[in-house]
């Protein structure tokens, strides 16, 4: 849940990067935290294994400014995408405000990207959440590829609720930021909405 | 939604400061943080300017989490203290009133024993400082009282956030 402090009128937000295996997510937040002027962001934090596979999580505190006096906080968290890893990944799932899923657009991760959108809505229904109900948008990242699937298919398999979703290819950073964007308008209109 | 909206007003946060000054100086600590369980900061006390909080925050929910799910799995409820000790600093985490999260680091000045003591206090204080602010938000709530930023927000407020 978001946490809003009067006292230093500020407002800080969870934003979650959640898909299979080295699908692309802490690419993702690599690209923000090298495209943010240094003001506007904190260090980026890597809990990864020695050969950069994520073990724990990725943790990219962003500050975009204010908006009716308040401080307007984001943190980016990534989950590791491994199948072996889900205790973590419910762990970080905890006190969410919106879910990026991301995909990828491989022919042959098609079935990974299934499971892990599966094991993403059962994640969320374990701690009171509903993917429905949430600001949640949908990433289909490596569209530089060759073997890709096509864009119908990929909104059939895994955006049947026509949620807002962009093409991306994280490592030129091509959809990213649209990806960030949205997902952060949808928090702050659900907040809105909240009261 | 499964948990309530973690709100703080300008009074519980004097409130909350003030025990945690206290125990700063009682505890002989260096730094004192207090930390939402979720990741959020809610304040800090002593020589924060010295440390990235936002990562130290971060850090000590996942660090909190993850002992949390290895108590489930040998059947306890939580672990509601951690210690870890280093060559110089040392980190005392504790668990407040189910939700928050208490973090005291000190050196060779002060000693465990000492921060055990002093944290078990102003925890009891915390946790009735914390109460009553939740009661506060779900009152406030209910009355629907307009105080809330971003009842009036529109899209070119959030459009100028990414200009």
């Amino acid at each position: 849940m978001s946490f809003i402090n009067y006292a230093s009128r500020e407002i800080n937000c969870k934003i979650v990067y959640y898909g299979p295996g080295l699908c692309g997510k802490t690419t993702n937040l690599q690209f923000v935290y090298q495209k943010t002027a240094p003001e506007a962001k904190g260090k980026m934090i890597s809990l990864a294994t020695e050969t950069e596979r994520t073990l724990f999580f990725d943790f990219l505190p962003l500050a975009l400014g204010e908006i009716r006096g308040f401080k307007t906080r984001f943190h980016l968290y990534t989950v590791p995408g491994q199948v072996f890893y889900d205790a973590s990944r419910k762990l970080i799932l905890k006190g969410v405000d919106g879910v990026v899923f991301v995909a990828d657009s491989q022919e042959e991760r098609m079935d990974a990207n299934i499971e892990s959108l599966e094991n993403l809505r059962f994640n969320l229904q374990e701690q009171g959440y509903d993917l429905d109900k949430i600001p949640y948008v949908v990433q289909y990242n490596k569209r530089d590829l060759p073997n890709i699937v096509t864009l119908e298919e990929l909104r059939r398999e895994l955006n049947p609720t026509n949620v807002p979703e962009f093409e991306a290819c994280a490592t030129t950073g091509e959809g990213v930021f649209e990806t960030l964007k949205s997902v952060a308008k949808l928090i702050l209109i659900d907040l809105k909405k909240g009261r | 939604m499964s948990y309530p909206q973690m709100v703080m007003y300008d009074e519980e946060f004097k409130q909350i400061n003030a025990v945690i000054e206290k125990l700063l100086r009682e505890a002989n600590a260096k730094v004192i943080f207090l930390v939402d369980k979720n990741g959020q900061l809610i304040s800090g006390v002593g020589e924060t300017e010295r440390f990235d909080t936002t990562s130290l925050a971060s850090l000590t929910a996942g660090n909190i989490a993850a002992t949390g799910g290895l108590a489930k799995l040998i059947g306890e409820k939580e672990f509601s203290i951690l210690f870890h000790e280093g060559e110089k600093d040392n980190l005392h985490i504790s668990i407040v009133g189910g939700r928050v999260i208490l973090v005291v680091l000190f050196d060779s000045r002060s000693s465990l024993g000492l921060v055990r003591l002093r944290v078990k206090k102003a925890s009891e204080e915390l946790t009735v400082i914390f109460d009553r602010l939740m009661k506060k938000a779900e009152e406030k709530e209910k009355s629907s009282d307009t105080e809330f930023p971003f009842a009036e927000i529109t899209d070119d407020d959030i459009d100028n956030l990414f200009s």
